[in-house]
């Protein structure tokens, strides 16, 4: 994991634009990367996680209640 | 109660037995009152509920922690009535429901309640490798542990205490309000639907107090 953690630009963030019922915790865990639009479905302003943020994309992936996102490798 | 005095004098000094018999009640009763706020906080989660001085993540962190402590206090519950010896209830009984000879619906309830527990909490710790619709569709079972668990607890000794049915009040209300405010907030769709659940959700302190006022509870020991 700290491999990947300094590699910025590895991991890509993911929703699941069906599933998510926009309720909001990934953009209150991840504000750096993910906004609300006005109904409180979530905007994403990059896909890319860079590697200081890839603890706080882990926990937003954890915390959406419907499993709308995910944290992925890059394949390289 | 006096029975219970009765066989702890035939083996051991009755002394001896109390501590774990008065721990077996509190947490059990603390059980109750966490899974109650465990299922109240999922239900506001589901909701969508979203007070100005909480965030949303908070809340959930809040479900899911109640949770696990909820378990906590049901594995303690567990011990305390299997090393009692004035409960003649073993390992196997206390893990697999309607097989103990002792007390066996009521105790066959409470097995059923903590092995949806378990279930819930099991399959929530891998929910991410899980997926979505398997993990939810075991996690409803939350619903049916709940009246479980209080219908066992209603049917324990301590029922009589007026504290004691305060607290299965309480715990009746707060699900019930949760439950209520979630398809109220759920509509306008599916009116039908909703108001089904309200009343089967009513049910449940319908049928509490008619339990109750039968006064079975506190027979068995
Ligand atoms: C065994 C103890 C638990 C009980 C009694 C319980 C109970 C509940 C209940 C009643 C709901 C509402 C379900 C619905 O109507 O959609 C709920 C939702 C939820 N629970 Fe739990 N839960 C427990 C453990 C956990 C754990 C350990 C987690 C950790 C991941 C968790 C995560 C969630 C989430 C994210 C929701 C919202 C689901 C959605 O909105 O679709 N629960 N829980
Ligand atoms: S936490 Fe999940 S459901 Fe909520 S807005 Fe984010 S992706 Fe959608």
């Amino acid at each position: 994991m700290s491999d990947a953690q300094t590699a910025s630009g590895v991991h890509t963030l993911l929703i699941d634009r069906i599933a998510c019922d926009g309720h909001g915790a990934c953009a209150e865990l991840l504000p750096e990367l993910i906004g609300l639009d006005e109904w409180g479905y979530p905007i994403v302003r990059s896909t890319d996680v860079p590697g200081e943020l890839l603890d706080h994309a882990r926990r937003a992936v954890a915390e959406c209640p419907v499993l709308a996102l995910r944290v992925e490798q890059k394949h390289r | 109660m006096t029975s219970v005095v009765r066989l702890g004098a035939a083996s051991l000094p009755v002394a001896a037995h109390r501590p774990l018999w008065f721990a077996t009640r509190a947490s059990g009763s603390i059980t109750l009152l966490l899974l109650t706020a465990a299922v109240a906080l999922g239900v506001l989660v589901s909701g969508r509920y979203a007070p100005k001085r909480f965030t949303r993540f908070e809340i959930s962190a809040l479900h899911r922690n109640v949770s696990v402590l909820s378990l906590a206090f049901l594995a303690v519950h567990i011990v305390t009535t299997v090393v009692d010896p004035l409960v003649p209830v073993g390992w196997v009984p206390a893990l697999v429901p309607f097989i103990s000879a002792y007390r066996a619906p009521w105790l066959g309830l409470a097995t059923l309640a903590s092995d949806l527990m378990l279930a819930v909490a099991i399959t929530s710790a891998v929910r991410l490798r899980m997926g979505r619709r398997p993990w939810k569709a075991v996690h409803w079972l939350a619903y049916a542990a709940w009246p479980v668990a209080l219908f066992h607890a209603a049917a324990g000794t301590d029922t009589h205490l007026d504290l004691q049915r305060g607290l299965y009040a309480a715990c009746v209300a707060a699900v019930l309000a949760a439950v209520w405010w979630r398809l109220y907030r759920a509509g306008p769709g599916m009116l039908a639907g909703r108001l089904s659940a309200g009343v089967v959700a009513a049910l449940v302190p319908a049928a509490l107090g008619a339990f109750l006022a039968s006064g079975p509870q506190g027979v068995f020991l």
